[in-house]
């Protein structure tokens, strides 16, 4: 197998590797409301339009919980949580590189975005996914 | 407003595993008992809705009459998540309101086996060929452990989480007294699939499913089914008198779903839906939530549990910690909550929960209830979630004697 060195996608679109990673949303030019998604109209206010909009790198931990058990194919446990970005964006990820310590974390802390890679195909393409780290 | 409806007719399976029988059976087995019930036949019926998450797209509720009667009355299929019963109930209690029916049969069932973790619990790992963007998120491989969790105990544990970092006083201990208290209440239950009765800290030292979930604090999958027979006001009026006497008021029906919020993003907000439900339910049936003699909520999990007593009005704003560490809930307590042992302990078959939830409320105000009766229970309410999201609330009454 050739090894393609540093080619790299990232696991979901929103995700932006080059340069400082970061989150982009769509956010809709009418009421401003942030999506991940792709969206036909805008859930608040129905509107059409939207433009990408880039997104904080830190923010603070809005929820979290420690999954011990998932299908066999997932390595666990590891740590899910909800993050509130500075300036808007509320978004789904694991906490990495902080053990799976219930005590460890604390509702409200500071955490940063940071990148991972999390796969690899056979045309040796790395996918990178993004979770966050106490700040 | 349109008349009220009533039920006349109650009836559930006892909750468990029934590897000999199929959906059809269980659903005959309720609906043909809550025609009983309610002193009626399957002639008196003029509208079915069947309820099944699994099977509502399989034509459950003809396969049902092939076994019950096929009268050519309308059916409908019906799913909603775990809002399915309930859902079911509705599409009945709309019909009569509407004029077309004067008397409907509504059917929840649920045959699940030991279906284990429901959510996206992922696919294999193995390398693809080539990664290739596609869904609405343009991811390239299945993301469950990698970016966070969908997986059902997760995220309502993450529902619990979020209201514990907006209040004090809530943590993993008060988390683990709900199930503590549906766990013990179950064990006075003949229809509820667990009995048994657990210490708290048998239930915090249980193994660990998804923080702070442990396994005590999840509802099992399992198998059943439950029925109503409802009829309008009208109806009733012409019905024998032991019909009339145990007729249970329906005072309102309310389904909603979820409104835009911001953390849609991340995951389902199960509140804000709830909370709307709920005090348009009150508002309908022009009852406070002080006057509930018994609620039956959808505790899937502990830390769903904990959250809806505030959605739900039965404590203060930010009060939930306090509520269940007084044992308000406890079925000697202010409001009992989950007198049949929840979802945690009774079993939660998806469609035929919603229903269950009316037939253990409709029961114990016909003073039916047995061993766990609560005594002189006069107005009790439902509420059901399905994640994604749909939620139903009824509150139901005693007939005035």
């Amino acid at each position: 197998m050739s090894e393609a060195i540093g080619r790299r996608i990232p696991v979901v679109d929103y995700l932006v590797i080059e340069g400082e990673p970061h989150l982009v949303a769509q956010a809709c030019t009418s009421c401003g409301a942030l999506f991940f998604d792709r969206r036909n109209a805008c859930a608040r206010c129905g509107k059409l339009e939207f433009e990408p909009k880039d997104l904080a790198t830190e923010g603070t931990l809005r929820s979290f919980t420690i999954v011990h058990r998932a299908a066999p194919n997932v390595p666990v446990p590891y740590v899910s949580s909800v993050v509130e970005l500075d300036g808007g964006g509320v978004v789904k990820g694991n906490i990495v590189d902080a053990g799976s310590d219930a005590e460890k974390f604390e509702l409200g802390m500071r955490v940063r975005l940071t990148t991972f890679p999390c796969g690899r195909d056979e045309e040796g393409t790395e996918a990178i996914a993004f979770g966050f780290t106490p700040a | 407003m349109a008349a009220d409806a009533w039920i006349i007719g109650a009836s559930m399976t006892k909750f468990g595993r029934y590897p000999d029988k199929d959906s059809i059976d269980l659903a005959s087995e309720a609906a043909l008992d809550a025609l009983r019930d309610a002193g009626a036949t399957i002639h008196d019926i003029q509208i079915l809705a069947a309820g099944s998450l699994m099977e509502a797209s399989n034509m459950l509720g003809q396969r049902l009459q092939k076994q019950i009667g096929q009268t050519g009355i309308p059916v409908y299929n019906v799913a909603n998540a775990c809002a399915t019963g309930a859902t079911a109930v509705r599409t009945g209690i709309m019909a009569i309101k509407a004029g077309e029916a004067d008397m409907a049969l509504a059917v929840g069932v649920e045959q699940m086996g030991k279906m284990g973790l429901l959510g996206s619990a992922g696919q294999a790992r193995s390398a693809p060929k080539g990664f290739e963007p596609s869904g609405r998120y343009g991811s390239v491989m299945p993301v469950e452990g990698i970016l966070g969790t969908q997986l059902m105990p997760g995220v309502f544990a993450q529902a619990g989480m979020d209201y514990a970092s907006r209040h004090d006083g809530v943590g993993f201990e008060q988390f683990a007294k709900v199930a503590e208290k549906n766990h013990a209440h179950s064990s006075l239950n003949p229809l509820a699939q667990y009995r048994k009765v657990f210490s708290l800290d048998e239930v915090m030292e249980a193994a660990m499913v998804a923080y702070p979930n442990t396994l005590l604090m999840c509802c099992p999958t399992g198998d059943g089914a439950a029925s109503v027979v409802l009829c309008s006001d009208a109806k009733l009026k012409t019905l024998d008198p032991d019909v009339r006497r145990r007729a249970v008021k329906i005072s309102a029906s309310v389904l909603t779903s979820d409104p835009y919020v911001e953390s849609d993003t991340a995951q389902p907000d199960v509140s804000t839906l709830t909370k709307r439900a709920a005090a348009t339910a009150y508002e309908e049936a022009g009852v406070s939530p002080q006057d509930l003699n018994l609620v039956e909520l959808h505790d899937c999990f502990a830390t769903a549990e904990l959250i809806h007593y505030e959605n739900l009005q039965l404590c203060e704003p930010g009060g939930a910690g306090d509520f269940i560490d007084r044992r308000g809930p406890w079925r000697d307590g202010d409001i009992p909550v989950n007198v049949s042992g929840g979802l945690i302990s009774k079993g939660h078959p998806i469609g035929a929960t919603g229903v269950a939830n009316l037939y253990e409320v409709a029961t114990h105000l016909r003073g039916e209830a047995g061993d766990r009766q609560i005594e002189g229970a006069r107005v009790g309410l439902t509420h059901v979630i399905g994640l994604g999201s749909a939620c139903a609330v009824h509150v139901l009454e005693r007939a005035a004697s």
